[in-house]
């Protein structure tokens, strides 16, 4: 870029916004809203920011240009320290930050897994918001059991073809959100109008997992990867992944089909805070 | 036609640009990104004996006009996976590939020194000028000229490769640390990291770094790296890597008119994003051809008369 371009677009500095509302989704999962106009587009993360506990990226599970959502699960110091909360409360936010979902497709699938499900959602309103047919897209959400479903009421108003699955059958279809991604696949293609896109948000292994499905039926795909972040603007290097050195936090998180069959690490290993591999456990 | 290839401590460089220490290189393939780019070379984020995971919080703030504060904490795998990444990503490159090395005591820094020596890097830079690290190890050695000359023999004393010392421009005299390191045995000086600075959010009346302070880069560092690199190249015989606030063409040989034989580049990825190395190369050869320079090695030092 220019200089002159770059100059033009000037800095930007953390906000400070208070907590206009909190939902609680499930248990420790939460989504804080701030009236605020991001300008996001679904796919984009959020940093959070906390005095003394640090900053760090959240995925916006809502945007509606008045108000956007995040919605975070309590994992660590940071996000446990945000189930806290009280509405009121004051939050650094920087962003939106990164590449977002590209919006391609006219028939798609959203697989979304745990709290991935936000962009998920995210994805599916704005899409309608431009004039997409909600029958045109599928939103196929999975979780270990029922209490952790995410954003099923929200998907069954926005008329969307809605797909559930438990591991533990307590709800919707029992086993793996990959198996009902197989089989709307496979309705689609059989009643001849087959599904041209793929989004999935979710666990690494389940977007390995949805990536390989992709391949396999020859649909296109776009995957949100997780990576650690450290500065999220592309200039640590934190989050930069193998073998070219792809910055998740400026060159994704969004990738699509061809960038995540180059990405080597893609469901083998991602890395920690000091840069060292952490290998995934399958099975 | 302007010719970019030049040559510094043994170093074949296609370009003087080199990517600077700490942005983007925690891994190899970000080496191989900036090289792929167009740097000549590219230095690895610093080592140390255990990996670090680095300050936690806001960590860099961009500001002002093409400047910005970082206080990253020295992240990094640690001396062994460090090793591994070096010597991975340089089967994959024919360009340079600089290590770069951090500790908090002068026996460390030996013992880095002979142990990333196997992954036998074109370069040892050695970083004795972390502004962010205070409490841990306290004031810098590169803030006072016997500290930096100690570091230096004993990095030169574990190993053959060629070291270059990262010097500091928080210190009062930086051209007598120059000197000292030189007689110390060093092979080259790397002019200059960070400035020490701090942000203040007024609406909260709170630093926006979570360390509190931290190191100035780009336009900001510009003018005080330039000083750096002239009154260095004054006193010294050594080579000098020129860096800070390089982010045109003109910004590069300016530092090479100051005295640099080869210019790092770190902030201006954040500014003109990971093709900054291309851009700054066609601006350079640009230049070269309006002042009528055919070469980089005619312009080092150009600026004392």
């Amino acid at each position: 870029m220019t200089l002159q371009k770059a100059m033009e677009m000037g800095v930007a500095t953390p906000v400070k916004l208070p907590i206009a509302k909190i939902v609680d989704e499930a248990k420790d999962i939460k989504t804080f809203f701030f009236t605020h106009l991001l300008k996001s587009e679904p796919g984009q993360f959020i940093m959070v920011i906390l005095p003394k506990l640090g900053m760090r990226p959240m995925s916006i599970s809502s945007d509606n240009g008045a108000e956007f959502g995040t919605t975070i699960c309590g994992v660590g110091p940071l996000s446990n320290a945000m189930m806290e909360k009280k509405p009121g409360d004051i939050i650094g936010i920087r962003g939106p930050l990164g590449k977002p979902f590209s919006g391609r497709g006219n028939h798609v699938v959203l697989v979304g897994g745990g709290y991935g499900s936000g962009p998920m959602a995210f994805w599916a309103e704005r899409a309608i918001a431009r004039g997409m047919d909600s029958k045109k897209i599928h939103y196929i959400v999975g979780a270990r059991t029922k209490e952790l479903l995410l954003f099923e009421e929200r998907m069954r108003r926005a008329k969307v073809n809605l797909h559930i699955a438990t591991n533990d059958g307590s709800h919707g279809y029992k086993g793996f959100n990959i198996d009902l991604l197989r089989q709307v696949i496979e309705e689609a293609k059989h009643s001849g109008n087959p599904l041209d896109m793929i989004y999935t948000c979710g666990p690494e292994l389940m977007e390995k997992a949805v990536f390989d499905v992709a391949v396999e039926t020859g649909t296109d795909c776009e995957i949100s990867m997780e990576r650690y972040m450290k500065c999220g603007i592309g200039i640590c290097g934190s989050c930069a992944v193998d073998p070219d050195g792809l910055l998740i936090c400026v060159d994704g998180p969004c990738v699509n089909k061809e960038t995540a069959a180059k990405i080597t690490e893609f469901g083998a290993y991602h890395r920690d805070a000091s840069g060292q591999k952490v290998y995934y456990k399958k099975g | 036609m302007a010719d970019l290839s030049t040559s510094i401590c043994g170093m074949k460089l296609r370009s003087p640009l080199i990517l600077a220490s700490g942005i983007t290189d925690t891994t190899g393939a970000s080496l191989l990104r900036a090289i792929r780019n167009g740097a000549g070379a590219a230095i690895i984020k610093s080592v140390s004996v255990e990996p670090r995971e680095g300050h936690k919080g806001h960590v860099v703030q961009e500001f002002d006009d093409l400047s910005m504060i970082n206080a990253m904490g020295l992240p990094n795998q640690g001396i062994k996976h460090a090793i591994d990444e070096l010597i991975e990503a340089q089967k994959r490159t024919d360009a340079p590939l600089i290590a770069n090395i951090y500790a908090g005591t002068v026996e460390d820094f030996g013992l880095l020194a002979r142990e990333i020596s196997k992954a036998k890097p074109a370069m040892i830079e050695v970083n004795i000028s972390c502004p962010n690290v205070h409490d841990e190890f306290g004031t810098p050695f590169s803030a006072l000229p016997e500290a930096a000359a100690k570091v230096t023999k004993e990095v030169k004393k574990n190993t053959s490769i060629p070291i270059s010392i990262k010097l500091s421009p928080n210190t009062i005299a930086i051209s007598q640390v120059a000197k000292a390191v030189e007689k110390a045995g060093a092979d080259c000086i790397t002019c200059i990291n960070t400035l020490a600075g701090m942000l203040i959010d007024i609406d909260t009346a709170v630093p926006i770094l979570s360390n509190l302070s931290g190191g100035i880069s780009g336009k900001a560092l510009k003018p005080v790296a330039v000083k750096a690199v002239y009154d260095c190249h004054e006193v010294v015989k050594i080579p000098i890597i020129g860096t800070g606030g390089v982010l045109t063409g003109r910004d590069a040989i300016e530092h090479i008119m100051a005295g640099a034989g080869a210019v790092g580049v770190g902030t201006a990825l954040f500014y003109r994003g990971q093709e900054a190395f291309s851009l700054i190369n066609a601006e350079m050869k640009e230049e070269m051809k309006r002042l009528g320079y055919k070469s980089i090695k005619e312009m080092i030092g150009l600026a004392h008369h």
